[in-house]
């Protein structure tokens, strides 16, 4: 086994995810803590683009998977590649971003490899020449460090954890193209559909406006959609709002929807419920605004506003958009 | 069409979770059917309302999930399989996977389903582990579905950051359900009624011809060091004021004091 980690680069419609680079910094960090480096595999068709992105951010080796057979996803496809690279490599890790991709694709190669997982990771220790991962459970209302008994160390760590490490123009490492010869699918990504009005999702946004049942009704989502649009933000919601059909399940923010750690999250008209405190807890700065004082999300709030928001959080796009100058 | 779910009790979600010596203290939980496991089971019996079938529900823990079973079979399953056995604790989803595994090469199916994942250990992983382990396809965070009318594909929209994402897939294969999917019954009088009278099967290791060195902690890949609370948020302060004086200073701290703006 060698002390290298080794990074699945997601790309979707032509773009590299932006966790991707986080996972790669991480990568990095540990594989030093190891004596090893950080390695990238780009995989897709007509992905070769991608290589130069991953070798500023500081792999010291990128594999390269670029063939048609790979241009709809499929996770035995996509299993049968890493799989095939893990053999011949025996890295010390594994390292995907924890999205709807890597939380797909890292079971499956984790079971082609006898191996366990750690999700959603939220940080990475070495102690013992072994990795240390730290995962929120209970959506957060726990915390526990975990190891893994087998090999590969296989993770999927969670977005907006790890920094982007700076690109650096320049560096000359290795690429290695890889022969790819997979058997087909038996679930293939036929299409992507999206909503007519692409919307920035809670989980990759660094702010996040989430509206509960304060807000009355859907049609006052508008009112939070307008602060978001002024912060370059994404809507979240409660699950109350979701649950009464005011805003699709994928805005919902807590234990049976996303967990998010936004640099600034703004909770309006939400009360706080455990489960749903579960999912933003650990957001840096948490705004609060609320009728009621008593509400318990007022303890987790780094500032709180008890008023009405249908009063507040206009005032509060104004007073943005004159910061922004606009 | 013979449908498997495989379901997990779990704390419920508004329970608040307290660490004890390392321990989470389950003294004064109130379990519940996973919610993810809610939407498997409703889509799975919709399926069956639809074409016909079965529904045999497999879960895996301790006497007290019983419980959640009889609750389940209340919403329309027809039968149950409870793989229960002193050996099969303080596994992890690797171990889970494999009971499951051996519980479902002695069932017939055409379809198996999961909830994506627990909401206690967050995991996500059984039910693609599972489907590896039975050679078999899966679709994960499945939001919708539509099967064949000769029963042997389906085309399935899975849920991804900003979309959806439209699969097809060959059956017998392996869905994991992510809410949106359905909106969950309830249990009718009838449905509870009528527990009485389906078969809830007890299956232990050796039931399940397992050696108990593949699971509970011996079998994990997974060791949990410690566990312990999330740290408290610092003390934040109120803004008073009106709502443009409120708005104002908010704006202010968020940019020049928390540097987020």
């Amino acid at each position: 086994m060698s002390n290298d980690i080794l990074i699945v680069a997601e790309i979707r419609e032509n773009n590299l995810k932006k966790v991707s680079l986080e996972v790669l910094g991480a990568g990095q960090e540990i594989a030093r803590k190891l004596g090893g480096t950080v390695v990238a595999l780009v995989l897709g068709n007509g992905v070769t683009g991608f290589v130069a992105e991953m070798e500023q951010a500081g792999a010291a080796k990128v594999f390269l998977a670029d063939s048609p057979a790979l241009a709809e996803y499929s996770p035995t496809t996509f299993t049968q590649v890493i799989v095939k690279l893990v053999k011949e490599t025996n890295p010390a890790a594994i390292f995907f971003g924890s999205t709807a991709y890597g939380r797909d694709l890292a079971p499956r190669v984790a079971a082609r490899l006898k191996a366990g997982v750690a999700s959603d990771c939220t940080g990475i220790e070495v102690a013992d020449g072994r990795l240390l991962f730290t995962r929120p459970i209970y959506a957060g209302k726990a915390i526990t460090q975990v190891k893994l008994k087998s090999d590969p160390q296989i993770a999927t760590i969670r977005p907006n954890i790890y920094p982007i490490p700076q690109a650096e123009t320049g560096r000359n490492v290795p690429i290695e193209k890889l022969e790819v010869n997979v058997f087909p699918g038996q679930a293939v990504t036929k299409a992507i559909l999206k909503p007519e009005t692409q919307e920035l999702d809670v989980a990759e946004a660094d702010i996040i406006v989430s509206g509960g049942r304060g807000l009355k009704g859907p049609e006052n989502f508008a009112i939070l959609r307008e602060l978001a649009d002024a912060l370059g933000g994404a809507v979240g919601a409660s699950r109350a709002a979701v649950d009464a059909g005011w805003i699709p399940h994928a805005h919902q923010v807590g234990q049976t929807g996303k967990t998010v750690n936004p640099s600034l999250y703004v909770a309006c008209g939400i009360s706080g419920a455990v489960q749903h405190q579960a999912g933003m807890r650990t957001s840096r700065v948490i705004v609060a605004i609320n009728k009621d004082p008593e509400s318990p999300i007022f303890k987790l709030a780094t500032y709180g506003i008890v008023g009405d928001l249908f009063e507040v959080v206009p005032a509060l796009t104004a007073e943005v958009k004159k910061l922004h100058g606009s | 069409m013979n449908i498997v779910v495989c379901i997990k009790q779990v704390p419920d979600t508004a329970s608040k979770i307290v660490v004890r010596d390392g321990q989470i203290d389950e003294s004064g939980l109130t379990w519940i059917l996973n919610p993810y496991d809610e939407y498997a089971v409703e889509e799975a019996l919709r399926i069956k309302e639809k074409r016909g079938g079965k529904v045999t529900l497999v879960s895996l823990g301790p006497s007290r999930v019983l419980d959640t079973i009889k609750s389940t079979l209340a919403l329309g399953a027809d039968e149950a399989f409870h793989l229960n056995d002193p050996a099969f604790e303080q596994g992890d989803p690797y171990t889970t996977a494999l009971v499951l595994v051996a519980a479902l090469r002695k069932i017939p199916y055409d379809l198996i389903w999961c909830g994506w994942k627990g909401v206690d250990g967050d995991y996500g992983l059984t039910g693609i582990y599972l489907a590896d382990m039975l050679d078999l396809p899966h679709v994960s965070f499945v939001v919708k579905q539509e099967i064949a009318a000769d029963g042997k594909s389906a085309v399935v929209e899975k849920e991804i950051e900003g979309g959806r994402e439209q699969v097809e897939v060959s059956l017998p294969a392996v869905f994991t359900a992510q809410k949106g999917l359905n909106e969950p019954r309830y249990a009718s009088l009838k449905g509870i009624m009528a527990v009485k009278r389906k078969t809830i099967l007890e299956w232990s290791l050796k039931d399940l011809d397992l050696t108990p060195d593949q699971v509970g902690s011996i079998g994990a890949l997974t060791e949990v060091v410690n566990i312990s609370s999330p740290q408290a948020r610092q003390e934040g302060r109120i803004l008073t004021g009106s709502p443009p004086e409120v708005a104002a200073e908010l704006v202010r701290l968020l940019h020049e004091e928390a540097k987020v703006i």
